[in-house]
């Protein structure tokens, strides 16, 4: 009964035999290990489990792992390069863009494919962007601000910022 | 940039290097050796006998190490889930097990725990547990539920009546007597789904040799839980340690100890094995306690200058299938509901009923939200009847700032605040004049423009023990410890428990400024019951004002030692040394001073210490403060109709908050746009469905519309800065504000959008269908 799958996630690869029935969402948390990609629901609503696959956003607990067998995966884990952070996790980070957290790492994730579509969106482009990702804490004010932000770093030619200190 | 005071400093906050990099640990992250996985089988029936349940195929299932029915446990357990008294001493409620014994009351209802070797094995199992009911007619209305010969859930209660308590003072009927205008009106609180995005989890790990047992669960309460723990297990609570580890999100949701706490614990003590249980969003949605649920009805008695002179409310409060352990907390909206205002009498009435339903307990709020929306629509519903202007209608019946400390007819005193200042710049920020003249124009082209205000005040900072223990039945105090270590660096832990506060970042600021330590080098710990001594954990926007002043008094304490240490360092009289900057000098003579690092040096080399005194440099405070806290704010909703679906846009949404000192101004517009959001949440999308069966229409979030980045504006806040006079810092409460100015300051202005079409009240959510229906009841006629 159990499958063959290999995938390679944040550049590392990773071979397990799985359950057809696994979903992708589980297959990274339990067999890759990869806690910060959160369950927040079992209707693909929340996005709490948003990842990238061969450079499309997706959320994991819509796909069985054994569909994503072969596929190049990009988890929150694999945003930060050594200890700089992804300038949309700085961006959160400078913004206040998230409070519990738990949403947050979906959130980033749905945020860099909207900012790899459309690197100036508008507030009413970022709002419609993110509708598959649900935070209770922020009111999105923030992560709207966050998103903002990083699209001003990321845009082409800008300079890359400096990561900055607690003050 | 150095910054010489922290309190006041939008500093960035320490918790999100982890967060943003998926890097903390919930519960459902933390390592696993050896787990077992629970799955709890939950009724599907409202009402029912359980007349067997054979787990026979389950047990023979692959995987399956045990299954359990509350039969089978009950001797186990050493006492039922606990109940507070929350307002209502007299209450009658039953017995409530974490398992159904021989009845069933709501669908969710916890019957039998399946536990196996993997998650997959333990829900395959949970499916071949056979409960076999005899269903009874079920109960789902509030009304319904208290007639004559409706279906009882509790025989030990004798009826679906929990209580009817008045709450009163004041002649009411002379103010009836006086009154030129009277109003009755019908004011639905619908329930709601707090719908934290972390569902709920519970690891347990019962060593049996050692006799330990350690919970680490997604709660806002990790002291309450130790405490119950110990008493419904018989654990001595020296041998219980309860850990919240990060947690995402609880608004009240996470506030009481609940089954699956207890279940993983016993099933882990039974197996001699750790137990794991996360919920999942439909279990949630069901198992986890829902929030308001109540139906308020009042009369107003009123000048026709806009003058109130009373109100009779009664809260009408649908318990759910039992008494939760903060069930009737909600009935604290009755003793707030006269608001920032005066009036001469009050005439309430508080009635709590069983349905079978899932019980209610607190949710983003808890009372506060159900007594600003009616005393907000109250002002609203009197400036309609009176024509006078809303804002007008408020400005006279304001308590005034010479009134302050003003005492409400129920016997609670108001700390201070001037509650024009707020008004009145809330109404220079959306210009309420220009408005109401584009709200005129906007009309003669068929374009519905409503203006909604709310001026709330808010109880919070729970509390003072005395005040509490008599109306709660906990004395509530908050706790921390300041310990400054060998190199000059300091641990603080605190009694609170954040899950999204930002704690950790805004208590470090507030020692800093007392310690003159750099704040980085100031570690906050919170949420494990085994490093520091009892708190009282997170709720009610009670933190700050509680736990964050404890830790200010323990950081003056430490202070007040670190300069008697450093007099002695420096051979001066204690007298003459002052204590800034993280250094002690002589007065006059900065420049020879000793730094807190040789001071905590010398607190450990105790050689070098004044004779008599104890080595450490630490201090333990349980802060008890003289009264409560009340913030205050005004909140204004610009929204516009589409005259075609119904459908309301919120064009501008402004709040002007007063929540005394802000220690982290950015921490604490961030708790006002989540509370906001929730609150707007309220008012135009969410509501628990029943079916006249008792089943849930909307346990998924597929159904239950919790608001997305698309439904909501960017939210335009400013702040005045009233101290409270009842704390060393001058803090306040801001988590719950929010939540509770929003949904009347959008139901005000839907209302006012509607008045051409006579239009007096609509009731939450005010839905695209409902408004459309509102505004076509007389053949889409205006008056």
């Amino acid at each position: 009964m159990r499958r063959r799958v290999a995938v390679t996630i944040n550049g590392t690869s990773y071979e397990h035999e799985v359950e057809p029935r696994t979903l992708l969402v589980y297959y990274i948390r339990e067999q890759a290990g990869l806690t910060g990609t959160h369950i927040g629901c079992d209707t693909s609503n929340c996005g709490a489990c948003t990842v990238e696959i061969d450079g499309h956003t997706v959320k994991s607990c819509t796909m069985f792992a054994v569909q994503a067998d072969g596929a190049q995966i990009t988890t929150i884990e694999g945003l930060a390069k050594g200890s700089t952070l992804h300038p949309l996790q700085q961006a959160f980070w400078d913004e206040h863009g998230l409070q519990c957290g738990f949403c947050t790492p979906g959130m980033i994730m749905a945020a860099k494919q909207l900012l790899d579509r459309n690197p100036s969106p508008s507030e009413r482009e970022i709002r419609l962007g993110l509708e598959g990702n649900l935070c209770r804490c922020t009111g999105y004010h923030n992560i709207v601000k966050a998103i903002q932000a990083a699209a001003k770093v990321m845009a082409p030619g800008a300079e890359a910022k400096a990561p900055a200190s607690v003050s | 940039m150095a910054i010489s005071q922290m309190v006041g400093a939008s500093i960035k906050r320490r918790e999100d290097p982890r967060l943003v990099t998926g890097t903390g640990s919930y519960v459902d992250d933390l390592p696993q050796t050896a787990i077992v996985h629970m799955v709890v089988v939950r009724s599907t029936d409202p009402h029912a006998r359980i007349t067997g349940i054979d787990t026979t195929r389950a047990k023979e299932a692959d995987g399956v190490i045990a299954v359990f029915t509350g039969k089978e446990l009950l001797s186990e357990f050493g006492a039922p889930l606990p109940v507070t008294d929350c307002f209502v001493p007299t209450k009658k409620y039953p017995k409530h097990y974490p398992l159904a014994i021989d009845k069933v009351r709501y669908v969710g209802e916890p019957v039998a725990i399946v536990l196996a070797s993997s998650l997959s094995a333990a829900q395959d199992a949970a499916e071949r547990v056979e409960v076999r009911y005899e269903s009874l007619p079920p109960v789902v209305d509030i009304e319904k539920a208290i007639e004559k010969g409706a279906p009882v859930l509790h025989d030990e209660v004798g009826s679906n009546l929990s209580y009817d308590v008045k709450f009163a003072a004041g002649d009411i009927e002379a103010a009836f007597r006086e009154a030129e205008v009277k109003i009755t009106q019908r004011l639905i609180q619908q329930r709601l789904i707090p719908i934290a995005v972390e569902p709920r989890g519970v690891v347990a790990d019962y060593r049996t040799w050692a006799r330990k047992l350690t919970i680490w669960s997604s709660t806002q309460i990790p002291h309450f839980v130790k405490v119950w723990a110990a008493v419904i297990l018989g654990i001595p609570e020296s041998d219980v340690r309860v850990v919240a580890p990060e947690v995402g999100g609880g608004f009240g949701s996470k506030i009481r100890v609940y089954p699956e706490e207890i279940l993983t614990a016993l099933a882990s003590r039974r197996l001699g094995r750790p137990v794991k249980w996360i919920e999942d969003r439909g279990e949630n949605t069901k198992a986890t306690h829902h929030g308001r649920s109540q139906i308020w009805d009042v009369e107003i008695a009123a000048k026709r200058d806009g003058t109130v002179l009373g109100i009779r409310p009664t809260q009408w409060l649908d318990l759910g299938a039992y008494c939760s352990q903060f069930g009737t907390f909600q009935v604290l909206g009755m003793l707030v509901a006269q608001g920032a205002y005066k009036m001469k009498a009050f005439d309430g009435r508080a009635v709590g009923v069983f349905t079978n339903r899932t019980p209610t307990d607190a949710y983003r709020g808890a009372g506060r939200p159900e007594a600003t929306y009616l005393i907000e629509r109250v002002m609203d519903l009197v400036a309609r009847e009176t024509g006078v202007d809303p804002v007008e209608v408020r400005r006279k019946n304001f308590v005034r700032v010479e009134d302050q400390p003003f005492t409400t007819l129920l016997g609670l005193t108001y700390d201070s605040g001037d509650y024009r200042i707020t008004l009145d710049r809330a109404l220079q920020m959306v210009d309420y004049q220009g408005l109401r003249r584009e709200q005129a124009e906007k009309r003669k082209q068929g374009k519905y423009l409503g203006i909604g205000l709310s001026t709330y005040i808010e109880i919070c900072g729970l509390g003072p023990a005395v005040p509490t223990q008599a109306a709660v039945g906990v004395s509530l105090w908050g706790m921390s410890v300041v310990n400054v270590h060998f190199t000059g660096k300091a641990t603080v832990i605190i009694g609170s428990s954040p899950h999204g506060q930002g704690h950790e970042t805004t208590y470090a600021q507030v020692a800093a400024d007392v310690l003159g330590i750099p704040v980085e080098d100031i570690d906050v710990q919170h949420g494990d019951t085994a490093i520091g001594p009892m708190g009282m954990d997170t709720y009610g926007s009670r933190s700050t004002a509680l736990d964050g002043n404890a830790v200010h008094i323990s950081a003056m304490k430490v202070q007040e030692k670190a300069r008697k240490i450093a007099a002695h360092l420096l051979e001066a009289a204690e007298g003459d040394v002052v204590y800034e900057g993280g250094k002690a000098y002589v007065k006059g003579t900065p420049s020879k001073a000793v730094t807190i690092q040789e001071i905590a040096v010398a607190a450990f080399q105790t050689s070098r210490l004044p004779k008599g005194m104890e080595g450490g440099l630490e201090a333990t405070t349980f802060f008890d403060p003289t009264n409560f806290v009340w913030p205050f704010g005004a909140h204004i909703a610009v929204v516009e109709i589409d005259a075609e679906t119904g459908a309301t846009r919120i064009l501008r949404y402004v709040a002007v908050d007063d929540c005394g000192t802000r220690i982290n101004p950015m921490v604490v517009d961030g708790q006002l746009h989540g509370g906001i959001a929730q609150g707007i949440g309220q008012a135009l999308f969410e509501e628990a469905v029943y079916d006249e069966a008792g089943q849930l229409r909307t346990g998924s979030l597929l159904d239950y519309l919790v608001p997305t980045a698309a439904d909501l504006p960017s939210f335009e806040l400013e702040a005045t800065i009233t101290p409270s006079p009842v704390n060393p810092l001058g803090t306040k409460g801001i988590g719950e504000a929010g939540t509770i100015a929003s949904s009347p300051a959008i139901i005000n202005a839907i209302v006012d959008a509607l008045a051409p079409f006579g239009v007096k009240d609509v009731s939450m959510p005010a839905t695209p269908e409902k408004v459309w229906q509102l505004m076509h009841r007389n053949g889409g006629t205006k008056r």
